[in-house]
């Protein structure tokens, strides 16, 4: 018999599995269950987009694309970031399209880290950070972030964090799961701590044009002196309706797109040629599409923000993606017993804060992602099931 | 605040207090604003999308093509009004192409409405033609999939394995 766990890369092995498993083993055995957990938009890919992924297969373009994508695509990618994001990136030395942002963030750790270095990772925040730092070798450093806070990283937070065994800051705003996002004057702060070190950023700036309010988002490159430290990542998941396309890129200096480029060309190849060619057609004639698309998430979020406000469970208003993060403390729960409760009680399913980091505790995520209907549906079932609760007719 | 006919027409029974916070607006304007639009009949009434064929009722509709002569002066709006009084008749709409009214049309049964057209509808004075489609299954109706069956999500949950 082969010992297959002693055969493994321990590595692998510490990596914990999913804490939101469990819930999904119990909302797909009871029938009406209404979720508010997917982590996805609900919109399907704008028809035009689509129709240059299937022009291109009716041409039978059909073969591998170049290493780092199709130039063409690479140059309409940094047309967009510079019209929307005032940065700058020439498209054959510094940009690289990946299969979604998470090979890119995936790729940068893995050129970027030696074995003990300290990467910075901000929670709650998207699940891969810490198992892919472990992954390429290096030590996550939570740094955890507060509602008080509006659960921005703050310069003290940060400034208290970084040891000589620093190599990255991973920034992921705006933020899955909270909503949260840095504005102009928040990434300043922390630009200001990092001028005068070597720390290198990997902003995963994949909600970007999900961003709500007066104003719209600032990417880490943009703030000065920053763009030569900092890796962006983006893609197409989010702006565009894009997910199940895998296509997402990555934006920095020659040197290190250069390096990345090289262990994507061996590891991956390149990205589905399909998927290019709809992305062509979604940086050039998309925006209004992300425009449209981000002002129905809009209408959602203040909808749902007001909703659980109204049933008592504070929620700080989300700027960015499509999540809300409601404190549920004075239910008396924990973020676990609060979601095992809805789903069995109310058949509502909800993804606990813990998920996300354990300063997620005493927190649920919720996702907007979901037609207006459905939305007014889970939050009257939810209300119903915080007031039974409150009555403490449980 | 088209904004908020917008909402509306996808769905009425949002409470002033949901359309107030997605509009990021007050209850009072909304509420102000929805009875300013009721006052100038830009809304006409509210009412519930059925899916009939679920209800187990006796029910038939039919989409009747009509030929009119339009009357001097008065044009097709005569014969519409003659139509649109019969309780029998859901919509009427005037339309350019071969024929010139659409008359939809419910009734208990297919019967029914034949009767209603051979008596009530083909007898009118400018009526030269009448044509009758009976409707077998409503797929979509007013913007809205009747079998609430396929509109499944098939998003999936990641990080489950």
């Amino acid at each position: 018999m082969i010992d297959y766990r002693a055969s493994m890369n321990p590595k692998v092995l510490e990596i914990k599995p999913s804490g939101i498993r469990k819930f999904f083993d119990i909302a797909n055995e009871i029938e009406d269950v209404i979720s508010l957990s997917i982590g996805e938009p609900d919109f399907v890919t704008p028809w035009h987009v689509r129709q240059e992924g299937i022009r291109s297969l009716e041409e039978g373009k059909t073969w591998y694309s170049p290493n780092r994508g199709f130039a063409e695509l690479r140059k309409e990618i940094c047309k967009w970031f510079s019209r929307h994001y005032k940065v700058d990136y020439n498209p054959d030395k510094e940009c690289l399209v990946t299969v979604g942002g998470s090979e890119a963030i995936d790729g940068a750790l893995r050129c970027l880290i030696c074995p003990g270095d300290e990467v910075l990772i901000p929670q709650p925040s998207f699940v891969c950070y810490e198992p892919l730092t472990r992954m390429a070798g290096g030590v996550p450093v939570i740094l955890e972030t507060k509602a008080e806070d509006a659960f921005r990283l703050t310069p003290e937070a940060l400034r208290a964090a970084i040891t000589p065994k620093t190599k990255l800051l991973i920034l992921p705003y705006p933020n899955n799961p909270t909503g949260a996002v840095m504005r102009r004057e928040h990434l300043n702060a922390i630009a200001d701590v990092l001028r005068d070190t070597d720390i290198l950023v990997l902003s995963d700036e994949i909600y970007s044009e999900l961003t709500y309010g007066d104003t719209r988002h600032v990417s880490f490159a943009a703030i000065d002196g920053m763009r030569e430290r900092t890796i962006v990542v983006n893609g197409f998941s989010k702006a565009f309706a894009m997910t199940g396309w895998r296509l997402g890129f990555a934006l920095g200096p020659e040197a290190l797109i250069g390096q990345m480029t090289k262990l994507h060309q061996y590891a991956i190849m390149s990205a589905p040629t399909t998927s290019q060619y709809a992305a062509i057609e979604a940086m050039k004639n998309g925006d209004s599409d992300s425009v449209y698309m981000r002002e129905q998430y809009d209408m959602r979020r203040r909808l749902i923000v007001d909703g659980f406000n109204e049933m008592g469970l504070p929620c700080f208003e989300p700027e960015g993606a499509f999540y809300i993060f409601p404190c549920i403390r004075s239910t008396g729960m924990t973020s676990e017993e609060f979601c095992e409760r809805l789903i069995h009680e109310e058949h509502v399913a909800v993804v606990p804060g813990t998920a996300f980091g354990d300063c997620g505790e005493g927190f649920v995520r919720v996702s907007y992602s979901y037609s207006i209907r459905h939305i007014t549906e889970a939050l009257s079932r939810i209300a119903h099931f915080v007031a039974r609760v409150r009555d403490g007719k449980a | 605040m088209d904004r908020l006919l917008t909402l509306l027409n996808e769905n009425a029974r949002l409470t002033t207090r949901q359309l107030a916070a997605m509009l990021n607006e007050t209850e009072e304007n909304v509420e102000s604003a929805i009875n300013a639009y009721e006052k100038s009949g830009v809304i006409r009434g509210y009412k519930a999308i059925i899916n009939w064929e679920k209800v187990d009722a006796n029910n038939a509709i039919a989409i009747i093509e009509l030929r009119v002569v339009p009357k001097r002066e008065r044009g097709f709006d005569e014969i519409a009004g003659k139509i649109m009084a019969l309780p029998e008749v859901d919509s009427v709409y005037l339309i350019s192409g071969g024929y010139d009214l659409a008359v939809f049309v419910h009734g208990s049964s297919m019967q029914e409405i034949a009767m209603f057209v051979m008596r009530r509808l083909a007898t009118l004075d400018s009526v030269q033609s009448t044509a009758t489609h009976f409707v077998l299954t409503r797929y979509k109706a007013d913007g809205i999939i009747m079998n609430a069956a396929e509109e499944k999500d098939e998003r999936r949950e990641l990080f489950c394995d």
